[in-house]
C-alpha cells in the first residue's frame, strides 16, 4: 500500500528524514510512531506529495508519488497536523467546498455524501453554526469527515484524536477499526504510545529521521519467557522454584519459565497462595524506549569529561 | 475548480465590504460636487471630473478615474496576495491540494477568481456612478454629444466604445498588479506579507517617476502608462502611451506568473 525506499529530506544541513524504507501492507493499522520532530509529519507529507523528497522514491497504491497524485490522491484520506477549515462558513458548507475540489465528485450526490462523512464521525445532527465556533473537538471530527468524504481506500492520520476527550478518542478508534475491518488501510502517525498499541497491526518506529523499528505488534509483544507472579507468600515460593526466580520485589516474583499454567500448577501443588500470575510480554514502551535516544526536542549540553 | 473559487470570492463577506468601500469615495465626490457645484478647472484635478458638472452620464468614467489609480491596486494587491498565502495560514492550503487540486490549477484558479473580483468592483462602480450622477448632477443634453478632453465632441456610442476600451486597459494593469501579488503569496508565508510587498513595490514605482535621476527606468516602472487611458478619450485618440502601456503590463503579467508558478510547483508545503 505504501512502500518508500531510501526516502531521505534534508531541508538545508538539517536531515529531518533519513533513509526511510516504509513497508505498509493492505490492511493493515500501521502505528507510526515517533517523538515530537521525528520527522513524522515530514514523512506524511511526502506521502502525500506536499514536500518534494531529497532523495529515494515513494510508491503509493503500487503507484509513483508525487507523479502519480493524480491517480493516487482521490483514494486517500488524509489529515496532516491537525484539521483546517474556512473559519466563516459551517461545517457542512466546508465539507460541500472540499467536496467540489479536485475533479471525479458528482454534485448529484454531494449532499449525500457530506450527511454521511458528518454521521460517521459523530457531527450528523451539528447545526450550521460556523467553524470558528467550533471546539477542538469537534474540528478534529469535522477534520476526520473531510478524509472520509471520498470512501478512501488509505486513511492517513496525523495524531487523530488530538483535542477529543477519553470518549471521543474511544469512539474514534471504533470507527478506525470498523472502516479497517471493512478493507480500509490506516496509516496513523502518532507519538501516544498507548493509541498505537490498542489500535495497530504493525508498527514503524521512528527516531531523529531514522526508522529504528518496523514490525508486526505481536512480534513485538512477544512473550519474554518470564512469568509475573504475585503472592503473599513469596519466599515459600521463592524455596520451591529453586533458583528459577530472577527477581523479587515484596510480593512480586520474576520467574524464568517457559510455561505459566505449568508453574501456577507447581505454586499451589506446594501450597503457596497465588494472587495473579501472568507471563511477562514485552509493552511496545519498552521496545520504543530502547530503540530510540532521548528525544529529539530535548538539547542538553554536552557531558564534560574530567 | 475555479467554480469553487469563484464561488467563495461572491460568498465572503471581506468582498462585498471591499466594493462597499470603493464605491463610497466616487458617490461622496458626486454628493459633494452636486452640492457645492465646485469642479476643478478643466485640466486639473481627477480626470473628466470637470465634464460631469454638466453631463451627469459621464459620471462613471470619472468615478473609475478617482477609483483606478489607488483604491483598485491596494484591493487587488490584497485579494491576490491573499490567494495562497491565505490558505497556507489558514491550513486549507495542505487540504486542498491532496484532494487533489493541481498546483497549476489552483493558481490560475485563484488568478481568474482575482480579475473576477476585479471585474466585478469595476462594474458595480460604474453603475452606482451612473445612478448617482445622473440623479445628482443631472443628464447633458445628449444631442449636443459630450466632449473629448480635447474639446471636440464624440458621439454616444463612440463614447461608450473607448470607455470600454479604457476599461479593458485598466484591467490590463490590474492584473499586472495581481501577477505581482500573487508571485509574492507564493513566496511569502502571511498574506500581509505579500500585499505590503506588492504595495511596496507600487509606490516606490510611482515615487521614482517623479525622479528626474530615475529617468532610465522609468520607461520600466509598472505604474509609467496606468493613467494612459486617458489618451483613449483624446481626438483622435493618441495611441503611444496606450500601446506601450499594454506591451509594458504584459512583460510584467508573464514574467510575475511565470515566477509564481515556478516557485509554487516545486515548493515544499509545509504550513
Amino acid at each position: 500500500m505504501i512502500r518508500t525506499s531510501s526516502l531521505t529530506k534534508r531541508y538545508g544541513r538539517i536531515t529531518a528524514v533519513d533513509d526511510l524504507d516504509l513497508d505498509v501492507r493492505e490492511g493493515d493499522v500501521y502505528g507510526f510512531l515517533g517523538a515530537n520532530g521525528s520527522g513524522k509529519t515530514t514523512t506524511v507529507r511526502m506521502l502525500l506529495g506536499l514536500v518534494l523528497a531529497t532523495s529515494g522514491s515513494i510508491e503509493v497504491m503500487g503507484r509513483a508519488m508525487p507523479s502519480g497524485a493524480r491517480q493516487v490522491l482521490p483514494e486517500v484520506g488524509a489529515l496532516v497536523e491537525g484539521p483546517a477549515a474556512y473559519a466563516h462558513l459551517s461545517g457542512r458548507a466546508n465539507l460541500a467546498l472540499f467536496d467540489a475540489m479536485g475533479q471525479g465528485a458528482r454534485r448529484a450526490t454531494r449532499a449525500g455524501r457530506v450527511d454521511d462523512a458528518l454521521a460517521r464521525v459523530g457531527l450528523g445532527g451539528v447545526d450550521s453554526r460556523p467553524v470558528h465556533a467550533y471546539s477542538l473537538g469537534m474540528r478534529q471530527r469535522l477534520g476526520l469527515a473531510n478524509a472520509l468524504l471520498r470512501r478512501p481506500r488509505l486513511l492517513v492520520l496525523d495524531e487523530p484524536t488530538n483535542g477529543l476527550d477519553p470518549q471521543g478518542i474511544r469512539e474514534i478508534r471504533g470507527l478506525l477499526l470498523e472502516l479497517n475491518a471493512a478493507g480500509t488501510t490506516v496509516f496513523l502517525s502518532s507519538h501516544l504510545l498507548a493509541e498505537i498499541e490498542q489500535m495497530c497491526t504493525r508498527v514503524g518506529v521512528l527516531d531523529r529521521g531514522r526508522l529504528v523499528v518496523q514490525e508486526q505488534l505481536d512480534v513485538l509483544q512477544q512473550p519474554t519467557g518470564r512469568v509475573v507472579v504475585h503472592t503473599p507468600d513469596a519466599d515459600r515460593a521463592r524455596a520451591l522454584l529453586d533458583g528459577q526466580v530472577e527477581h523479587q520485589e515484596g510480593e512480586r516474583l520474576l520467574v524464568r519459565v517457559p510455561d505459566a499454567a505449568a508453574l501456577n500448577a507447581l505454586l499451589v501443588g506446594g501450597g503457596v497462595r497465588v494472587a495473579s500470575l501472568s507471563a511477562e510480554r514485552r509493552t511496545l514502551e519498552d521496545v520504543v524506549l530502547a530503540a530510540t535516544s532521548s528525544g529529539s526536542d530535548t538539547f542538553s549540553a554536552p557531558a564534560v569529561g574530567r | 475548480m475555479i467554480l469553487v473559487e469563484l464561488r467563495k470570492m461572491v460568498r465572503s463577506r471581506r468582498t462585498w465590504t471591499t466594493i462597499l468601500l470603493i464605491d463610497a469615495l466616487p458617490t461622496l465626490v458626486a454628493v459633494l460636487l452636486a452640492i457645492t457645484d465646485l469642479g476643478p478647472r478643466p485640466g486639473q484635478g481627477p480626470a473628466f471630473l470637470s465634464a460631469v458638472l454638466t453631463d451627469g452620464t459621464l459620471f462613471p468614467l470619472a468615478a473609475l478615474a478617482i477609483v483606478l489609480p489607488l483604491f483598485l491596486p491596494i484591493a487587488v494587491a490584497i485579494t491576490a496576495g491573499e490567494a495562497i498565502a491565505g490558505e497556507s495560514q489558514a491550513g486549507t492550503l495542505r487540504y486542498m491540494l491532496i484532494r487533489p487540486v493541481g498546483r497549476t490549477r489552483l493558481l490560475v484558479a485563484k488568478l481568474v477568481s482575482v480579475m473576477s473580483f476585479v471585474v466585478l468592483t469595476v462594474l458595480v462602480v460604474a453603475a452606482t456612478a451612473y445612478v448617482v450622477g445622473t440623479l445628482l448632477l443631472g443628464k447633458g443634453d445628449v444631442t449636443t454629444g459630450s466632449t473629448s478632453i480635447s474639446g471636440t465632441s464624440l458621439s454616444t456610442q463612440e463614447l461608450l466604445l473607448r470607455t470600454l476600451l479604457a476599461l479593458a486597459y485598466a484591467m490590463l494593469c490590474m492584473l499586472g498588479v495581481a501577477a505581482i501579488a500573487l508571485f509574492l503569496s507564493t513566496v511569502s508565508e502571511s498574506p500581509l506579507g505579500a500585499a505590503l510587498g506588492t504595495l511596496a513595490v507600487l509606490i516606490a514605482s510611482t515615487i521614482l517617476l517623479t525622479l528626474d535621476a530615475a529617468n532610465a527606468l522609468q520607461p520600466w516602472l509598472p505604474t509609467r502608462y496606468w493613467l494612459a487611458f486617458v489618451d483613449l478619450f483624446r481626438d483622435p485618440i493618441l495611441w503611444r502611451d496606450v500601446v506601450r502601456g499594454v506591451l509594458l503590463q504584459l512583460v510584467y503579467v508573464v514574467v510575475f506568473l511565470a515566477a509564481g508558478w515556478a516557485n509554487f510547483t516545486t515548493k515544499d508545503i509545509t504550513d
